[in-house]
């Protein structure tokens, strides 16, 4: 069986990031990008499967700039067998989930793997879109999953708790932050990813227009939160809630 | 190695240390060791290799790269790039320079995939002058018997290897050709190992005696084949050892003045952050044109090693110059942290403990000095 990876390069976890003065959108000039988190634990699953002989081959995708080449090797370094590129600035989930769509239809894979969300959009939509355009069966959220015979159970994490769905393979899986811990690139393997293949593919190859359909009209940054006030006792206290009308 | 694996390598090799290394020092501190599942990690990860050749298991890293691989680890505690450094540092390139090919072949790959070495030449008696070196080798039969003891032996109680120093010839012979290299695995019988010194500061590193009672070994325990050869091998390793030692202080000094940074920034006196004081911008500033200093000096001298130079004044003065500007870092880091810098609660008085070494080992700031000016003064001589 084989596992399909989709991963994005995006802003790194760790750097703050800043909206352009013009508020067209999030500087991203001379900023650290890394794979999304939620992907990371996408293909740490995809691999645990492939160590426990569930799956043969794990394929990373991703799609976006040229750039992403070294998302697509960090995937190759923790383990994933072979990557594709398919090169598109600015894609949208919707034309992301399209192209994935084909990649299905090309590879034919048991299970797709992706994280729940990007940490620069949030979006939480591409997983959604592609189980709904594939007519697969998906599990969002991922807590566990188990693969047995030809169905996956998926544990979600839902407001309440947990909620384990059975879908019948192929299946669409999005991870959840506790599915797992990724595991770090060892030297050895990172030094092994360069050999393993890379495929460069365009949109027009799979024949989807990924032209925007959404408009950002405008980025600002959150507000600041203002400082508090310190009363000196319980009647100050009440005294001001009343003041500001949050107690009768 | 290619630089973008090289990057790629460092790039996880940061989040490593920030992420798992630097969260279980508190467990070193404790426990006095490396957690066993971390010292599983680091093999995984291939730091014991970064030296070994490719063809032989390793990453093949030239000087630059494990120069700055080296500042890059000791961002995190010592006793992390302590455990490899022995491996990565002296006995591969040992090794390397002097193994014959069976030898390499056969331990270069165990070196890679983290089994632990030693390095024994500092006996009770003597250190870098090797004409009153104590142990010995002696020819008996087929192969070799060793008799002695090393002192100040990093990683010894968990040692599975150690290339010992020992003196084949009675006398003292010019170019140090009385003493040879052997290859001793540590659970050879004859070798027992003394009680872990206490030190003052590298917790969940370890140094102890190798004590060595009728140690048999085979004829082709002797490094490169050939008797006489030890010593060269030995002091060829020291350069890289010297840049290593640099690294290590450099990367250290920046930790400790990362922390510094931050602790200027949160703590507040007169009502405002300590960082808006002008006497604790000084310090910061000061520490920062230092470290920078010895960052460019160790990567010249790394550059200039893989271009083929001799390097020997060069990496000594590195070395002397981020060890000494790491004293001197850590001292003002204490020196922000006000009182808290002297409560063990804080990390600031570790730093100060753990940067101490780096003046000693691998050639004192002093006899460094002297073979800087040596050389200078040779130089002058054969110019005038």
């Amino acid at each position: 069986m084989k596992i399909i990876v989709p991963v994005k390069r995006v802003i790194d976890y760790n750097v703050k990031p800043r909206v352009k003065p013009d508020g067209s959108g999030v500087d991203l000039a001379n900023v650290k990008m890394s794979m999304n988190p939620f992907d990371e634990i996408a293909v740490e699953e995809a691999l645990r499967l492939r160590e426990k002989g569930v799956a043969t081959e794990v394929i990373a995708v991703s799609i976006g700039p040229d750039k992403a080449q070294e998302t697509l090797r960090t995937a190759l370094a923790m383990g994933a067998d072979r990557a594709i590129l398919v090169v598109a600035e600015d894609v949208e989930p919707l034309a992301v989930a399209k192209i994935l769509a084909k990649v299905m239809d090309e590879e034919q894979p048991g299970l797709v793997i992706l994280g729940k969300q990007a940490i620069d959009d949030d979006s939480n939509q591409t997983g959604q879109m592609l189980a709904a355009l594939t007519g697969r069966p998906q599990g969002t959220f991922a807590n566990t999953v188990n693969v047995s015979g030809d169905e996956v159970h998926v544990a979600r994490e839902v407001d309440g708790g947990l909620q384990t769905v059975a879908l019948k393979m192929p299946a669409i899986i999005t991870t959840d932050l506790r599915l797992n811990e990724p595991r770090y690139a060892s030297l050895p393997n990172i030094m092994k990813a360069k050999s393993k293949p890379l495929a460069q593919k365009t949109p027009a190859d799979y024949g989807v227009d990924v032209s925007p359909r959404l408009k950002t009209l405008k980025v600002v940054e959150p507000p600041v939160r203002s400082a508090g006030i310190k009363v000196a006792d319980v009647d100050a206290l009440v005294a001001k809630l009343k003041e500001i009308g949050v107690a009768a | 190695m290619d630089n973008d694996i090289f990057e790629q390598f460092t790039e996880q090799l940061r989040r490593y240390i920030r992420e798992r290394l630097i969260p279980a020092e508190k467990e070193v501190l404790e426990t006095e060791m490396i957690p066993e599942a971390i010292m599983a990690e680091m093999r995984d990860l291939g730091l014991f290799g970064l030296t070994v050749p490719e063809e032989y298991g390793g990453a093949g890293m030239n000087i630059q790269q494990y120069i700055r691989t080296m500042r890059e680890f000791s961002y995190a505690a010592p006793c992390f790039r302590s455990v490899t450094s022995i491996n990565v540092g002296m006995v591969c390139s040992a090794f390397k320079n002097g193994g014959t090919d069976a030898q390499k072949a056969e331990w270069l790959p165990r070196l890679a995939a983290g089994e632990i070495a030693s390095f024994g030449l500092t006996e009770p008696g003597s250190g870098s002058d090797s004409a009153a070196m104590q142990t010995t080798a002696v020819k008996s039969g087929n192969g070799w018997v060793l008799n002695g003891t090393k002192r100040y032996i990093t990683n010894a109680p968990f040692a599975n290897v150690a290339l010992i120093m020992a003196r084949t010839s009675k006398e003292a012979l010019p170019k140090n050709a009385h003493v040879s290299a052997f290859i001793v695995p540590m659970d050879t019988a004859g070798i027992t190992v003394g009680k872990s010194d206490k030190k003052m500061g590298q917790s969940g590193s370890h140094i102890a005696d190798i004590i060595m009672e009728d140690v048999k070994l085979p004829a082709d325990a002797i490094l490169g084949g050939e008797e006489g050869k030890g010593f060269a091998f030995a002091m060829k390793s020291l350069d890289n050892g010297r840049m290593s030692v640099g690294a290590a202080a450099t990367g250290y000094a920046r930790r400790a003045l990362d922390s510094a940074l931050r602790y200027a920034n949160e703590r507040k006196a007169f009502g405002e952050p300590i960082a808006n004081f002008q006497l604790i911008q000084q310090m910061l500033a000061d520490s920062e044109i230092e470290i920078y200093a010895a960052e460019c000096m160790l990567d010249d001298a790394a550059r200039r090693a893989d271009a083929g130079e001799n390097v020997l004044r060069k990496a000594a003065a590195a070395k002397v110059f981020a060890s000494e500007m790491c004293g001197r870092v850590v001292d003002r880091v204490v020196q922000i942290y006000g009182g808290a810098g002297y409560l063990a609660e804080y990390d600031a008085e570790r730093f100060y403990r753990d940067a101490r070494i780096y003046r000693i080992y691998e050639g004192t700031t002093q006899i460094l000095q002297l073979q800087i000016a040596k050389h200078m003064l040779r130089e002058w001589a054969a110019q005038a």
